[in-house]
């Protein structure tokens, strides 16, 4: 049995038929071919499913796709406004804040919630924030460096 | 995860006429610990009832020494409500350090509760407050509402609708979090609650207890000293790859030290 689900990504409206056991992240990756949004561990810890829904960040692999029904979802590939990146994603590139970067959509996306209710927020504050994201590189320094600059970019 | 029926519950009572109806229908709240389930083919629902859109169950008031919380609400809104941060603060910051961000948007106390994951925080908040558990059907006090590891109170078609917490004179938390995951290893809740002191532990054992024994020593000298000679018993307590039943036990005199410390 497939349910008919609708909802907007990335101001697009969109429309699957999917089982009732799809997830979110399946139906962005499957259905819409929208792959920038990755599986990590698949057990809600590593983060790089991370989009927002109804601007809230939460993990796509742990939300049925039908429980997202006529909700406002944004991905990593709705973030850049056409060419140019968004100021989030140019602070990850000049800050060198990846290393294979599987795990970077989901750290911006992360990312862009916490500035987005605290725009200022400390190095404590990123790294606290950051719980729910995991970088296997080992490259959590630069991550922070590029969360502070993107933030600053955002506030200018 | 094996295939199941969806439905989104239009109300309480439609909820608990479907769970009452069929005992293999179960309800996701947050789906915090119930998504992970099925993915894991650790269950095989008949139908999902999505409890989602009932936005009555979600939100906080405050009516004299009293905080209610709907059982939608998300650890997010109770972590960064100033109602409770007035009221109890020690609640929200146990709301507050719950998983993670994401997890923290989506997870639910009535779903937390509802589980009853013995490494769950709230359980510690319900029996260290002497909360009271209001379901469709009745109130019960969080002492007979955990019965035992993932057991509740709950009948087949029982559903938590709301809590409410009594202000306490002071109260605090402090857990040993997994690394990876923010469970705790172990948790204890401390308070000085409305009917006397309560000591309540988390993750160490199969289902949340309170400790007698540092009850009534912080009953008479409310200091991290008065606990720092009770040991609890490793017999009985949780063991895996994270701790020993040992490890657990040494952390429960730990973990009461510091949140009577934090508690001030």
């Amino acid at each position: 049995m497939t349910l008919t689900v609708s909802m907007t990504v990335n101001g697009e409206s969109v429309s699957a038929d999917v089982e009732p056991r799809t997830l979110l992240v399946q139906m962005l990756r499957e259905h819409l071919g929208l792959t920038g949004t990755h599986v990590g561990c698949d057990t809600s810890q590593c983060g790089t499913c991370v989009v927002h829904v109804n601007g809230e960040s939460l993990k796509s692999c742990t939300m049925l796709a039908v429980q997202a029904e006529g909700a406002d979802v944004t991905t990593i590939e709705g973030v850049a406004d056409g060419e140019t990146l968004h100021p989030m994603q140019q602070a990850f590139h000049e800050n060198h804040g990846l290393q294979c970067g599987f795990c970077t959509p989901g750290m911006i996306m992360s990312s862009l919630d916490l500035v987005k209710n605290n725009p200022d927020p400390s190095e404590r504050e990123i790294r606290e924030w950051l719980e729910g994201n995991l970088c296997r590189c080992t490259g959590y320094h630069n991550i922070v460096k590029s969360i502070d600059a993107g933030a600053k970019a955002m506030r200018s | 995860m094996y295939n199941f029926e969806y439905k989104k519950a239009g109300s309480v009572a439609e909820a608990a006429s479907i769970i009452g109806a069929d005992a293999d229908a179960k309800l996701v709240a947050g789906g915090m610990t119930y998504i992970p389930t099925l993915k894991q083919r650790l269950a095989a629902p008949t139908t999902v009832v999505d409890m989602n859109g009932l936005g009555d169950l979600a939100g906080i008031s405050v009516a004299g020494d009293t905080v209610t919380i709907g059982a939608m609400t998300r650890h997010a809104a109770v972590a960064c409500s100033a109602d409770v941060a007035a009221a109890i603060p020690a609640l929200a910051d146990l709301a507050g350090h719950i998983g993670d961000p994401q997890v923290r948007n989506r997870g639910t106390i009535g779903g937390s509760i509802a589980n009853n994951d013995p490494a769950a925080d709230y359980p510690a908040g319900l029996v260290g407050l002497g909360a009271t558990v209001k379901t469709n059907r009745r109130e019960v006090g969080a002492d007979d509402f955990f019965i035992d590891m993932f057991e509740t109170a709950l009948e087949q078609d029982e559903i938590v609708t709301s809590v409410s917490f009594p202000k306490p004179v002071k109260a605090a938390y402090m857990k040993f979090p997994n690394p990876a995951s923010r469970y705790a290893i172990t948790g204890v809740f401390v308070a000085q609650a409305h009917d006397g002191v309560r000591v309540a532990v988390t993750g160490a054992g199969p289902c949340v207890f309170r400790v007698a024994a540092m009850e009534a020593a912080l009953s008479s000298n409310w200091s991290a000293d008065a606990v720092a000679d009770i040991s609890v018993s490793a017999d009985g307590l949780n063991e895996d790859i994270h701790a020993s039943a040992e490890y657990r036990a040494h952390l429960i005199t730990v973990m009461a030290k510091r949140a009577v410390a934090k508690a001030g």
